[in-house]
């Protein structure tokens, strides 16, 4: 199946009920998918009128006390920023699934990682941060969209699948193991109606400062566990490296392809994919910079990633950059040819 | 009728002497007593004057982004359609920034309800042109007055909703009388049982007055209502359930 499809199936998979959604361009599969699976299942898909209402669809659910999930691509992302302060402000849980395409602007359909500072940095007004995972393959897409609804309810804080279009689009066989334990969570906050107890309110107002403050350090410090206890990466290859190429989702799988025909070559290459990007595994990093002499990220954007392993390598270890934009997806041969510049440059 | 409303808390509110909000709160905290369903309703509050409603009503309660209450209120009775979920705006939340939200939940026949309060100004920031702001009206600005040829026409809400087929009950009302606060009474309660038979989206809008931003006595206010605003905005119910 299309990894939009199995998103889709793994959402459904993890107990998500309700999805809000507006159309858009590589991530249509999601909605269509949603649009009859989930009143098997006694769920609701709503198509809303704009990526702006379907984030405030997913506010409501949530405070309610539902699992529920929206998902998009880059335009109607940035249209969602307001609500998704919003809900990082009242402490929801949700999942946002971003599926990226080239900008800036309405750019274009193709695969793109542009996105990445909007993602990882906050995105929306105020200081937050979603909690952001970046499958490479739609087999992990599937287990990190119900880890995805786990981590959301865990911590009430949303949470963003982001992939890209090539990775929502690839077909490939997917699994579906026997169904896993969801996180029961306890949502004594949601509102369900004040019977019998004291009146819930979910808002994000807060016009005295001290409190204001307050409310502030209370998400930082959430979002301070979240960074001690929720780094995920994967080192491939790293071991004997004299190069390490740092990237993710899509192009991490792309340079999995390079490092073996380098292997063959005799060239010791290695990859070091975050799978977190916030929290990034900056440590992961920094311990791997005392090994290596030559970093090379790879990505579909200008330099946005790089300067999160720049901030954690220093300058310990060199690092190189190698970048497509606007769709352009970089093939194997592209990154090959570039680990070869870096280790001719050596001898 | 001097006995407080079990739906309203004891809270002092912050509105101005003479602002229609006070009588709104008490109209729908009364509804809500008399329908019984205070514990299974939920209010979801609009940015503007009436931000800090849920210090005011006794209800779960949301506070919505400008404009966002109908698809918050949405999200919220898709979860729990047994519960009565309404949303309370202002003419800027409504007819402006969340035009988009407030249609589309009407055309979806989305079973909540509004209660919109049209004063004609933007309050809590303290006077600015609304859309639903008279020709010729003087504001922060439009100081020389609404000018329609740079400012556009006032808009009727209750008369665009009331063509949408998802749309179950539409009315307006004022708050200017005795006499008009008794139809606001019937016509809101008439919005909170459309919802609870599950007929489709109900909105009452409330002309309401706003001394303060208007810079009028209380008197002269409600007699603005009565005169300026109802002459555009007539009185009246736009559509009624064919059921009821």
């Amino acid at each position: 199946m299309a990894g939009n499809e199995a998103i889709a199936e793994a959402a459904v998979q993890a107990g998500c009920r309700y999805y809000f959604g507006y159309p858009i361009t590589p991530q249509n599969e999601i909605g269509e998918y949603l649009s009859w699976r989930l009143p098997e299942v006694g769920g609701i898909f709503l198509q809303a009128e704009s990526e702006i209402a379907a984030i405030y669809m997913v506010f409501g659910a949530a405070g309610a006390g539902a699992r529920a999930m929206t998902s998009s691509s880059s335009p109607g992302i940035s249209l969602m920023q307001e609500g998704i302060s919003y809900i990082a402000a009242a402490e929801l849980p949700c999942v946002i699934v971003n599926m990226m395409r080239g900008g800036p602007g309405l750019g274009g359909i193709h695969p793109s990682q542009s996105d990445y500072f909007q993602a990882t940095k906050g995105g929306g007004h105020g200081d937050y941060h979603m909690i952001v995972l970046a499958p490479s393959t739609g087999q992990e897409a599937v287990g990190l969209t119900m880890l995805a609804f786990d981590l959301a309810d865990k911590y009430r804080n949303p949470v963003m699948i982001l992939g890209d279009g090539n990775m929502g689009q690839m077909m490939e066989p997917i699994e579906f193991t026997s169904a896993k334990k969801h996180l029961a969570v306890k949502k004594d906050w949601a509102l369900t109606g004040a019977l019998g107890r004291t009146k819930n309110i979910i808002k994000t107002l807060y016009i005295d400062p001290v409190i204001l403050e307050k409310r502030n350090l209370i998400i930082q410090q959430k979002l301070r566990k979240i960074v001690e206890s929720e780094v995920r990466f994967e080192s491939y290859m790293t071991e004997d490296a004299d190069v390490v190429i740092a990237a993710y989702g899509t192009v991490a799988r792309i340079a999995k392809t390079a490092i073996k025909v380098l292997r063959e070559k005799g060239k010791k290459v290695g990859l070091l994919r975050p799978i977190s990007l916030y929290p990034f595994p900056y440590q992961a990093f920094t311990d791997e910079a005392k090994k290596v002499r030559d970093f090379l990220v790879v990505e579909m954007s200008m330099g946005q990633m790089l300067e999160d392993v720049k901030l954690a390598v220093c300058d310990r270890s060199r690092i190189h950059f190698y970048s497509r934009l606007g769709g352009m997806v970089p093939s194997y041969e592209e990154i090959i040819s570039q680990v070869e510049k870096i280790t001719e440059e050596v001898r | 009728m001097s006995v407080r409303s079990k739906t309203l808390t004891s809270a002092r509110t912050h509105y101005c002497p003479g602002c229609g909000h006070g009588i709104i709160h008490r109209i729908v905290a009364d509804v809500i007593d008399e329908l019984g369903i205070r514990e299974k309703t939920v209010i979801v509050a609009p940015v503007g004057c009436a931000v800090f409603l849920y210090n005011y009503f006794d209800l779960d309660a949301y506070e919505a982004a400008h404009g966002r209450a109908p698809a918050i209120a949405t999200g919220c009775k898709r979860v729990h359609p047994e519960l009565v979920v309404f949303t309370y705006q202002g003419d800027g939340d409504l007819a402006a920034i969340g035009t988009a939200e407030a249609v589309h939940a009407a055309a979806r026949g989305e079973k909540i309800t509004t209660v919109f309060v049209n004063n004609a100004i933007y309050g809590m920031t303290a006077g600015q042109m609304a859309p639903t702001t008279l020709i010729g009206q003087k504001t922060t600005t439009t100081v020389e007055g609404r000018d329609p040829s740079k400012a556009g026409y006032p808009v009727r809400v209750c008369e665009m909703l009331a063509t949408l087929e998802g749309a179950a009950y539409i009315a307006r009302v004022s708050v200017s009388s005795p006499k008009n606060v008794a139809q606001a009474r019937k016509a809101i309660r008439k919005a909170f049982d459309t919802q609870i038979k599950g007929l489709g989206y109900s909105l009452v809008e409330v002309l309401s007055q706003c001394p303060t931003n208007w810079h009028m006595t209380p008197l002269e206010s409600v007699k603005w209502v009565d005169e300026k605003m109802t002459a555009y905005f007539p009185l009246g119910e736009f559509k009624v359930p064919k059921e009821a």
